[in-house]
């Protein structure tokens, strides 16, 4: 575990500036706001790409009427998104953030739902049937030169811009995703993503949860990856406690983790030709997903949310049939895959709609966080499996994908790359499984050690990361979950300008995010 | 002229749970009776109605996948005819609250109902669109969508397996099948000024 470093308030811009240049931490991993109790305060977890050395830094203010920090969003594009979220959670006013509304919650919003003392259960925040009034203006809280605040009104979009609005209710936005594009003709001239409409509140919901409670929250998240997802989960607790859990545990949950991959890079193929107009590929996909979720189902009992990893161990034992059947399926889908490529990948309507569409630069990928198959098709080698090696990864052999155009298409096929290298992973593990008990012993209430512990694992689609803070009762002070799917929001306004309105479909498509994980 | 039980051709009637309600829908549909001429026409365009419920794309969240599973091959809902998702709600029939409703999304929810052509049918799929499911404690979660529209059938679990929205589906053919299509005018009702 890193050591939490505390810069004072006075010094923290200096301090940052410092850590970005001198120190080349150039990946804000994860922002995490913090009540404790006294003082509201935010916690930097930092990653460098060139040294790969990691540090955790906080600062805290003990002013808990008006808070007010300074904002580290021209450092890291990444915390334009996570700052609005402190806002909205904590009231954390940022200084010189130009977008200071609300992220989640309405804009009618009474109160900040995380802050100890706040109760968002009372009566102050009915359920208001009003349609929410979208307003086109921000405000941000500026620093003059000669040291005085001042509030200052952004313009988001204009009174002569064309504004059309995308969603809620849309197909092509994956769930409840709401964007506004400004347009010129038929060229995005600028975007602006509206989240929230799947806010379930689960940070705030852990909190008066039990540590075995809060796991079943992690699997509907991000539902394509609810193994990993789960598994990250336990593993910060199991960290935290000093479990060690076996071998035949540790081979069990890679192998899941890798099924789940592949289903999840099928759902993603099937959608994205679906919604570029490609029904049949809809269907293969779906047909060879069907084959894995029958798989989950003999072993976890479901298919979709599975609720399998546990704090020490794993739900059940494997199914009898388990090894038999991914030893069937491991073949046939290597043998079935280039009927996806012979119906899509190859077609020229794809290529055209794909490739040199929504370039994002390696800069910027790391810039705002986007790690997953969006970071690797841009040339960022992100990828947590390699980077601190978790699970069994550490004993198998293979390839981390990466392309370097970073437009659409490449995206594409990092995916479909790595269903085969997801296949290789599985085919070394398959037969090597060691003997072992399934379930390490617990006590009947699980007290994690006082301290603050964060763990990753690699994601369907990125870098999905456990920050809890432990007083030592047997429920968290604070869980925050690094989204995967918020950085790649994110970065949309950014890639898309310029490009058509109807690329924004393809867009969407291959940064593949899922909504209720970006809102949580 | 009276309204018979409502049959399915794959489940005989007896077969289904919760009979109960639908008797009692009939029972008072019938108290008004039907003329032979309406009757038979009801029971033809019913049984078209039945059959191509056009459901509206709507998904928030984990629910929505398993409904993608009903439209690929393996669950195929074009055997009920239920395939035709429109993305429009003004082009649908019913509405599939698939996932968790939360305060922000309420106001839109209801819109889109609102939007919506007569007759229209809402099916609650899921722990969260029937009660709130396990997000029922959340400041920010909607506990159960028949608070603010209302719900023909509720399909409970998390997700609810395939086979599980095909019977509520299928109840819900039951229900349209039952309805009168023009209406009811209570033909045994004594004019008694």
């Amino acid at each position: 575990m890193n050591e939490i470093i505390e810069i004072p308030l006075e010094r923290f811009r200096d301090e940052v500036l410092k850590l970005r240049t001198e120190k080349q931490m150039d990946f804000l991993e994860s922002l995490t706001g913090m009540d404790w109790g006294e003082s509201l305060g935010v916690i930097y977890h930092l990653e460098s790409t060139v040294t790969g050395e990691k540090m955790v830094i906080k600062t805290s203010t003990n002013n808990r009427e008006n808070p007010e920090l300074p904002t580290v969003s021209d450092i890291w594009k990444a915390a334009e998104l996570n700052e609005r979220e402190v806002y909205d959670f904590y009231g954390i006013r940022f200084i010189n953030h130009p977008d200071m509304r609300r992220l989640y919650l309405r804009n009618d919003w009474v109160g900040y739902p995380m802050r100890k003392d706040d109760d968002p259960m009372d009566e102050r925040n009915p359920l208001r049937m009003n349609n929410e009034e979208t307003i086109d203006s921000t405000t941000e809280l500026k620093l003059n030169s000669d040291g005085t605040l001042e509030d200052q009104e952004n313009i988001i979009f204009d009174d002569r811009e064309y504004v059309i609005n995308i969603g809620p209710q849309h197909p092509a936005t994956h769930g409840v995703l709401r964007f506004r594009v400004s347009l010129e003709g038929e060229t995005i001239k600028k975007l602006d993503a509206n989240c929230g409409y799947i806010h379930r509140g689960i940070e705030k919901m852990c909190e008066s949860l039990t540590y075995p409670q809060t796991l079943a929250l992690t699997d509907r998240l991000d539902y394509l990856g609810a193994h990993q997802n789960r598994h990250a989960l336990c593993m910060c607790i199991e960290k935290a406690m000093g479990v060690e859990v076996s071998e035949r545990v540790q081979y069990i949950r890679t192998i899941m983790d890798e099924l789940q991959r592949i289903d999840s890079h099928l759902l993603f193929y099937s959608c994205l030709c679906m919604d570029l107009g490609a029904l049949t590929a809809f269907f293969y996909g779906f047909r060879d997903r069907e084959k894995i979720l029958d798989i989950f189902e003999e072993t976890c009992g479901g298919r979709l949310t599975m609720n399998y990893n546990t704090i020490g161990g794993v739900q059940w034992d494997l199914h009898p049939n388990f090894i038999r059947r991914v030893k069937e399926f491991i073949p046939y889908m290597r043998g079935i895959i280039h009927e996806y490529h012979e119906v899509f990948t190859g077609n020229i309507i794809a290529h055209q709609r794909l490739k040199g569409v929504g370039v994002l630069s390696r800069e910027d990928a790391i810039s705002f966080g986007a790690t997953g198959g969006t970071g690797r098709a841009s040339g960022w080698a992100c990828d947590v499996r390699k980077r601190i090696p978790y699970g069994v990864y550490d004993k198998v052999d293979f390839k981390e994908i990466i392309y370097t155009e970073g437009d659409c298409f490449a995206r594409y096929m990092v995916r479909m790359d790595e269903i085969m290298e997801s296949l290789c992973i599985i085919e070394q593990l398959i037969d090597n499984i060691p003997e072992g008990s399934y379930q390490e012993k617990m006590k009947p209430i699980i007290r994690v050690p006082e301290g603050s512990y964060y763990a990753a694992v690699e994601g369907s689609r990125g870098e999905f990361g456990v920050f809890i803070e432990s007083h030592g009762e047997k429920n968290p002070y604070r869980v925050h979950f690094r989204s995967t799917g918020l950085p790649l929001v994110s970065v949309v306004d950014t890639i898309s300008r310029g490009s058509k309105i109807a690329d924004l479909i393809a867009i969407g498509g291959t940064l593949d995010y899922v909504v209720p994980d970006i809102d949580r | 002229m009276e309204m018979k039980k409502p049959k399915i051709k794959s489940i005989p009637y007896e077969e289904f749970s919760d009979n109960e309600s639908l008797e009692k829908i009939i029972k008072e549909l019938n108290e008004g009776g039907a003329s032979v001429f309406v009757g038979a026409m009801d029971d033809l365009i019913n049984w078209g109605r039945s059959n191509s419920l056009w459901p509206l794309t709507f998904a928030t969240s984990c629910c929505g996948i398993e409904f993608m599973s009903l439209g690929a091959a393996r669950y195929d809902m074009a055997r009920f005819g239920f395939e035709v998702a429109r993305a429009s709600p003004r082009q649908a029939d019913m509405i599939m609250v698939c996932g968790t409703i939360t305060n922000k999304m309420a106001p839109v929810l209801k819109r889109l109902y609102d939007q919506m052509a007569d007759p229209k049918y809402v099916v609650a799929v899921g722990g969260c669109a029937v009660s709130g499911g396990p997000f029922k404690k959340s400041y920010h979660v909607l506990n159960g969508v028949d608070k603010i529209i209302p719900v023909d059938v509720f399909i409970p679990g998390c997700p609810p397996r395939p086979e599980a929205f095909y019977y509520g589906l299928m109840q819900l053919q039951r229900k349209v099948k039952i309805e009168k299509f023009f209406g009811g005018v209570n033909k045994k009702e004594k004019r008694d000024e």
